[in-house]
C-alpha cells in the first residue's frame, strides 16, 4: 500500500502545487506525470495496449475529474470501450498505471453498465436479486443493504414488478435494472458503454433523466461511452475527444451547462457551439 | 370460431399418437395377417396383456423396480463424482485442454467393452453394474460441465468481477449458472447411457432381476409375449426418465434460450 502511495500522491491539492512537478522537464524527468491537476481522481499514466501487433494505446496519459461526467467520443473501433474496460479492471493492459485517488480499481467501488444488458443481467435471479447481487461485497448490515436498495427504488422512481425475472422484462427495463445494479453500491467511479443505443427513443430520454438526477445528487466520477453526439454532449461535463489508432486525446471541451440537462438544452447556444466543435474535431481526425 | 379452435387444439394434443397407432395396426395386421411367423411376433393383445399382468400378478413391477434403482443409483454416484470435476476442469482452459484427450478417448469407448475389466475389480454383484453404469454417465457429464463452464459467456462475468465478486464467488454465483444448460445436456445423455448400461449389464453379468435380465429369459425359452411386455417397459422407463429431464430442466433451467 504504501509502495503505490510513494508513486502517485494521495491528496492531488498538495501535489498540484509543487512547483518542482510543474518545472520538470516533460521528456527527461520520469517522475513528470506524478502531477496532475487540482480534483483529480483517476490517473492514467503511461498506458500501453496491442491487440495481436496492432497498438491500440502507447504511453497514453490521462487524468479524469473527480464527481464530473465525461463523455468519450470517437471514431468507431478507436478502442473507447477498450479505454474504460482498462480502467475499470475488466481488461489487463500491457503496462502503464491506472490509479484512483492512488487506490487500485479493485480497491475501489465501481460500477459499470454494459451496452448488451442481456448479457450483463443475471437471468437466474429475479430483477431485485440482480440489483441487490453487489452489496454482499461491501460488507453492510442486512439492514443498510436494504436501506441502500430502498433508496435507490425511491430515486428511480420505478413502476416496474423486481420480483420477475429479466427476461421477463423489455429490453428498457433490463437496461435500468442493469443501471440499478451499478448504482445501488454508491460507486465511486460509473462507467456506461453505449447504454442507450439498443434502446427506443423514449425509454432512452427516460433512462437518461434518471440517471442524471442520481449523478448530479451523488457526485458520482462517471466516464460514459456513446456514438451519438447529442447524447455525449447533452450529459456531459466534459467531452473528450479521441483519434483514430493509435488512439490520444484529440481534445477536451467543457459544457457547463446548468442541470438537469433536458432535450430542450440542446437548442441552447452554448450546446449547439459545444456540440459544432466537436463535430469539426471528429471529422478532422476521421479524415486524417 | 371457438368451437373450431376447441377443435383444433384436440386435434393437436391427439396428432403423437397418430403414429403410434398406425404401428400399433400395422403390427396387428402382420400378426393376425400371419405375415410373420407368429411364435416371432404375437398380436398387440397379447403383448399387453402379458404387460398387464406382469404388472399385476407377475414380477414385472419388481424387476421395473431394480433397474430404476440400479439406473438412479448409478446416476446419482455419477452426478455427485462428474459436476465438480468437469466445473474444476473447464475453470482452467489449460487443465481441460491437458486432459481433454483422455475424456473423449474413454467417452467413445464403448462402456460394455469395460465390463471385463469391472468384472475383475467389483466382482459378479451388483457392485460392479453400478460402477460400470456411473462410469460411463460420469464420462458424458464430465465432458458437458467441463464444455459449459469453458465456453460460458463473458460478460456476466466481467460483470461480477467488476462488482467486486472474489473468483470464488464469480465461479459459484455466475459461471456455475451460465454452465447450467450445457450440464443438463450431459445428464439427460448420461442418464440414458446409465439405464442403457444397466440394462446391458443385466442380460449378461450374472443378474437374477431387472428388465434387461427379464428379457433374455424371455427370449431363452420363448416367451414371445412377455418379451415384448419387458421390451416396452424398458422403452417406457426411458421416456419417462427422458421427460422427467425435459421437467426438471424448465424448472431449473427456467431463462433458457430466452
Ligand atoms: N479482444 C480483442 N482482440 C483483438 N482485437 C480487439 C479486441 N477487442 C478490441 N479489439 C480491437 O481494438 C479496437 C478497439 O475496439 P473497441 O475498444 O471495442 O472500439 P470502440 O469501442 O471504440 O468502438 C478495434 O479495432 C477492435 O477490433
Ligand atoms: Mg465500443
Amino acid at each position: 500500500m504504501n509502495e503505490v502511495l510513494a508513486r502517485v500522491p494521495i491528496d492531488p491539492s498538495t501535489m498540484a502545487e509543487t512547483p518542482a512537478a510543474l518545472d520538470a522537464s516533460p521528456e527527461s524527468d520520469p517522475d513528470r506525470l506524478r502531477w496532475f491537476p487540482k480534483g483529480t481522481h483517476i490517473t492514467i499514466r503511461g498506458l500501453t495496449k496491442t491487440f495481436d501487433d496492432v497498438v491500440l494505446y502507447k504511453d497514453f496519459d490521462l487524468d479524469i475529474p473527480k464527481g464530473k461526467v465525461v463523455s468519450v467520443f470517437g471514431p468507431n473501433g478507436c478502442g473507447k470501450s477498450t479505454l474504460i474496460n482498462m480502467i475499470s479492471g475488466i481488461l489487463e493492459f500491457d503496462s502503464g498505471q491506472i490509479l484512483f485517488d492512488g487506490k487500485t480499481a479493485r480497491e475501489t467501488r465501481i460500477g459499470y453498465v454494459f451496452q448488451n444488458y442481456r448479457e450483463a443481467v443475471f437471468p437466474w435471479s429475479r430483477a431485485i436479486d440482480n440489483i441487490r447481487y453487489p452489496l454482499q461485497f461491501l460488507g453492510l448490515s442486512k439492514a443498510e443493504r436494504d436501506a441502500r436498495v430502498e433508496e435507490l427504488l425511491t430515486s428511480f422512481d420505478v413502476k416496474i414488478d423486481l420480483n420477475r425475472y429479466p427476461y421477463e422484462l423489455s429490453g428498457g427495463q433490463q437496461q435500468l435494472v442493469s443501471i440499478m445494479r451499478a448504482l445501488v453500491v454508491d460507486p465511486e467511479v460509473l462507467f456506461l458503454d453505449e447504454p442507450f443505443s439498443a434502446l427506443d427513443y423514449e425509454m432512452t430520454l427516460f433512462l437518461r433523466d434518471r440517471l442524471q438526477k442520481v449523478l448530479t445528487e451523488r457526485e458520482v466520477t462517471t466516464l460514459l461511452v456513446s456514438h451519438d453526439l447529442d447524447e455525449a454532449v447533452t450529459l456531459a461535463d466534459e467531452i473528450l475527444l479521441l483519434t483514430k489508432k493509435p488512439t490520444q486525446v484529440a481534445e477536451r471541451l467543457q459544457f457547463n451547462a446548468s442541470r438537469p440537462r433536458t432535450p430542450e438544452t440542446t437548442l441552447t447556444d452554448e450546446f449547439i457551439a459545444v456540440k459544432s466543435r466537436s463535430l469539426e474535431i471528429f471529422q478532422r481526425e476521421v479524415r486524417k | 370460431m371457438s368451437a373450431g379452435l376447441g377443435k383444433n387444439r384436440i386435434v393437436k394434443r391427439l396428432q403423437p399418437l397418430i403414429g403410434a397407432a398406425v404401428l400399433v395396426f400395422l403390427w396387428w395386421l402382420a400378426s393376425e395377417g400371419r405375415l410373420v411367423d407368429p411364435v416371432l411376433l404375437p398380436t398387440p393383445g397379447e403383448s399387453w396383456h402379458a404387460f398387464v399382468s406382469g404388472l399385476t400378478e407377475g414380477t414385472l413391477w419388481n424387476d421395473f423396480w431394480r433397474t430404476i434403482v440400479r439406473t438412479t443409483v448409478s446416476f446419482a454416484i455419477a452426478i455427485i463424482v462428474a459436476v465438480p470435476i468437469g466445473v474444476f476442469l473447464g475453470s482452467s482452459e489449460t487443465v481441460y485442454r491437458s486432459v481433454e484427450f483422455s475424456v473423449d478417448f474413454f467417452r467413445s469407448t464403448p462402456a460394455s467393452a469395460l465390463f471385463p475389466l469391472f468384472l475383475v475389480i467389483f466382482g459378479v454383484g451388483e457392485e460392479a453394474k453400478i460402477a460400470v453404469a456411473a462410469f460411463g454417465a460420469a464420462l458424458i457429464i464430465v465432458f458437458n460441465t467441463a464444455y459449459g463452464v469453458m465456453n460460458a459467456r463473458k460478460q456476466r462475468q466481467l460483470a461480477a468481477k467488476v462488482m467486486g465478486a472474489p473468483r470464488v464467488r464469480i465461479l459459484t454465483d455466475v459461471t456455475i449458472w451460465e454452465s447450467l444448460p450445457q450440464t443438463f445436456v450431459g445428464m439427460r445423455s448420461g442418464i440414458s447411457i446409465a439405464l442403457v448400461i444397466v440394462i446391458v449389464a443385466e442380460m449378461f453379468i450374472g443378474s437374477t432381476d431387472g428388465l434387461g435380465q427379464r428379457i433374455i429369459n424371455a427370449q431363452m425359452i420363448f416367451d414371445m409375449p412377455e418379451m415384448y411386455a419387458s421390451i416396452f417397459a424398458a422403452g417406457a422407463l426411458g421416456y419417462g426418465l427422458n421427460l422427467l429431464f425435459i421437467i426438471l430442466e424448465r424448472r431449473f433451467v427456467h431463462w433458457g434460450g430466452k
